[in-house]
C-alpha cells in the first residue's frame, strides 16, 4: 500500500489555563488518501476545528500541540521550521473557512486577494496572478469573472463570497483542502450549489478534502469516510454508509437521532 | 367557524434603501402582500431563505417593526390600530423568542432578572410574587433554580435559549413568535430545545409562529407551513401535503436542495427556473388544505 497523503498520528492539543488544562484534542489519529474526502463530525467544542487547525499549526494560544505527528506527503509538519511551514499553508494545504465575510479582507479587491495567494508563494508575478484570478473565478462558476475581480467582498452575496474563498483556496493547486463548516452560514439552495462545486473541483483536481461539519446531511452528500469526534477524541470512524446505517458508538447514534426527520426521506 | 387566534391580512413592509448621495433611493419590498391565519394551538411554520421576508413578517406582527400597510388581527382585533398603552397590553399575549441567545440577552443582567423584567415592566405582583414566578418559570423550562443569579455568559447556548423562552413565557402569552429559535444551536441541543417548545405548547396551550430556514425541522414539528420567497408566500398548506407534493417551482427547488442522509439516495436537484412561474401570481387552492401561487 502506498503511504497516505495525510497521516495524523496521536495528535494531542492542550489549552493551558491558569487554573486548569483542557485536552482539546486527545490522541487523535486518522489518515486521508489523495482524492479522498474524510468528514470530521462533532458538535461545538468537540475538538474538530482545533484538530484541523493543528494540521497547519494554526492553533491559537493558549492552545499548544503537546504531542503526535502530522505526516503530509511523508514529512512531519509538526517538526518543520516555520519558514517551510509557510510554504505549505495556503499552497499544498489550503483552508476554507465558515464565514466568508470575516475571512475575506473587506478593503481589498477580490482579484487582489486571489493574486496575493499566488504571489506570496512565488507562484506568479502580479500580472500573471491577476490573469489567473480571472481563470479561478471562472472555475468556481462566478458569472462575469472579469468584473468580479474588481469587486470588494461586500458587493458579493454570501454564496459568491464562499466561491471566492474556494478560488483562493485553489489558487496554488493544493493537494489537500481543509473545509471548516464551508456551507453552515449559507442558505440551503446556495449550500447545494457550493457542495456541487466542491464535488466538481474535487474530481477535476483530485483533491483530498477534510470536511469539518456538524451536519450529517452534508456528510452523506460529500464524504467517503467519516470520523465522529466527541470531547476531543475520535469515538467512531468508518465508511460513510456504515456510519449512517449502523452506527456503533452510542454518541454517534444520539447525534444521528437528533437530526430531524432522520430516515423519513 | 371560530375566529383564528392570529390573522394577517395583506401585510406589506417596504424599506427605503439609500445608495449614496448621488443615487436615488430604491424601495425594497421586504414583505409584499402576505396573508395567513393561525388557529389556536397550531404550530405554524414560516419558512424561507435569508431575505425572503419571514423575520420581517414576524416582527411586523408584534409591531417591533411598523408595517407599511395591512392588518394583523389578534383574536379578531387589529393590533396595528392599537394605541401605545393598548399595544403594551396586547404584548402580554404575544411574545417573541429570538434566534441568537448570545446577543438577545443583556450580558449585564442576571438570568433571574432577565426573566423577571417583563413582570416588572408590566407592574405585576409584589417582589416576592415575581420571584416565585421566576423560580416557577426556571423549573418549567428545565433550568436549575440555583443558577438564578448567574450571568448569561455562564450558560451554554441551549440554556440561554431556555432563559429566552422563560422570559417570553413570563406573562402567560397565547402566541409565541419563535424567530429561528434553534438555528444557532448544535443539533443535539436543537432537539432538546424543540422538545421543550413542543412540551410547553401542550402544557400551556400555546400557539406558535415558528420562523425557520431548516425545512427538515419544520416538516418534523409544524402542522401547517407557509413558504416565503422574495417577500411573498408562494405556497401554504398542511405540512404533510406540502412536503409530499410541493406545487410551486420555488418550493420544489428548496426541498430538493436539502441534503439527504442516505448516501445512495438519488440526487435530483431541481434548479430554480425563474421563467417557470409568475412572481406576482396570487395563491390559489390546489388541494383540500393546500394553496400555491401557480
Amino acid at each position: 500500500m502506498t503511504s497516505p497523503l495525510l497521516d495524523v498520528q496521536h495528535l494531542t492539543v492542550l489549552f493551558e489555563g491558569a487554573r486548569a488544562t483542557v485536552t482539546a484534542v486527545d490522541d487523535v489519529s486518522f489518515q486521508l488518501a489523495a482524492g479522498e474526502t474524510l468528514g470530521l463530525v462533532g458538535e461545538s467544542g468537540s475538538g474538530k476545528s482545533v484538530t484541523a487547525f493543528s494540521i497547519l499549526r494554526l492553533v491559537p494560544p493558549p492552545g499548544r500541540i503537546a504531542g503526535g505527528r502530522v505526516l503530509f506527503e511523508g514529512r512531519d509538519l509538526l517538526a518543520l521550521p516555520e519558514r517551510d511551514m509557510r510554504q505549505i499553508r495556503g499552497a499544498a494545504i489550503s483552508l476554507i473557512f465558515q464565514e466568508p465575510m470575516t475571512a475575506l479582507n473587506p478593503v481589498m479587491r477580490v482579484g487582489d486577494q486571489i493574486a496575493e495567494a499566488l504571489t506570496v508563494h512565488g507562484q506568479a508575478t502580479r500580472e500573471q496572478a491577476w490573469v489567473r484570478a480571472v481563470e479561478l473565478l471562472d472555475a468556481v462558476h462566478i458569472p462575469d469573472a472579469r468584473r468580479c475581480v474588481r469587486d470588494y467582498p461586500h458587493q458579493l452575496s454570501g454564496g459568491m463570497r464562499q466561491r471566492v474563498m474556494i478560488a483562493i483556496a485553489l489558487a496554488c493547486q493544493p493537494a489537500l483542502v481543509i473545509a471548516d463548516e464551508p456551507t453552515t452560514a449559507l442558505d440551503v439552495t446556495i449550500q447545494a450549489q457550493v457542495l456541487e462545486l466542491l464535488r466538481e473541483l474535487r474530481a477535476r483536481y483530485n483533491l483530498a478534502l477534510l470536511l469539518i461539519t456538524h451536519d450529517f446531511g452534508v456528510i452523506a452528500e460529500m464524504a467517503d469516510r467519516v470520523a465522529v469526534m466527541y470531547r476531543g477524541a475520535i469515538v467512531e470512524e468508518g465508511p460513510v454508509r456504515q456510519i449512517l446505517r449502523s452506527p456503533a458508538h452510542e454518541y454517534t447514534r444520539a447525534l444521528l437521532a437528533a437530526v430531524p426527520g432522520m430516515g423519513r426521506r | 367557524m371560530s375566529t383564528p387566534l392570529l390573522e394577517v391580512r395583506r401585510l406589506v413592509k417596504h424599506f427605503v434603501r439609500k445608495h449614496g448621495v448621488w443615487q436615488p433611493p430604491s424601495l425594497v419590498k421586504a414583505v409584499d402582500d402576505v396573508s395567513f391565519a393561525i388557529e389556536e394551538g397550531e404550530m405554524f411554520g414560516l419558512v424561507g431563505e435569508s431575505g425572503s421576508g419571514k423575520s420581517t413578517t414576524g416582527r411586523c406582527i408584534l409591531r417591533l417593526i411598523e408595517p407599511t400597510s395591512g392588518e394583523v388581527l389578534f383574536r379578531g382585533e387589529n393590533v396595528l390600530a392599537f394605541s401605545r398603552p393598548r399595544m403594551r397590553q396586547a404584548r402580554r399575549d404575544m411574545q417573541i423568542v429570538f434566534q441568537d441567545p448570545y446577543s438577545s440577552l443583556n450580558p449585564r443582567m442576571r438570568a433571574g432578572d432577565i426573566v423577571e423584567e417583563p413582570l416588572v415592566i408590566h407592574r405585576l405582583g409584589t417582589r416576592a410574587e415575581r420571584r416565585a414566578r421566576v423560580a416557577e418559570l426556571f423549573e418549567l423550562v428545565g433550568l436549575d433554580g440555583a443558577h438564578l443569579s448567574r450571568y448569561p455568559h455562564e450558560f451554554s447556548g441551549g440554556q440561554r435559549q431556555r432563559i429566552g423562552i422563560a422570559r417570553a413565557l413570563a406573562l402567560h402569552p397565547a402566541l409565541i413568535v419563535a424567530d429561528e429559535p434553534v438555528s444557532a444551536l448544535d443539533v443535539s441541543i436543537q432537539a432538546q430545545v424543540v422538545r421543550l417548545m413542543l412540551d410547553l405548547k401542550e402544557r400551556l396551550r400555546l400557539t406558535y409562529l415558528f420562523i425557520a430556514h431548516d425545512l427538515r425541522l419544520v416538516e418534523h414539528i409544524c402542522n401547517r407551513v407557509a413558504v416565503m420567497y422574495l417577500g411573498r408566500i408562494v405556497e401554504m398548506g398542511d405540512a404533510r401535503a406540502l412536503f409530499a407534493e410541493p406545487r410551486h417551482p420555488y418550493t420544489r427547488a428548496l426541498l430538493s436542495a436539502v441534503p439527504v442522509l442516505d448516501p445512495d439516495a438519488p440526487r435530483q436537484r431541481v434548479p430554480l427556473d425563474h421563467t417557470s412561474f409568475d412572481p406576482a401570481a396570487p395563491l390559489r387552492q390546489v388541494d383540500a388544505a393546500h394553496w400555491a401561487a401557480v
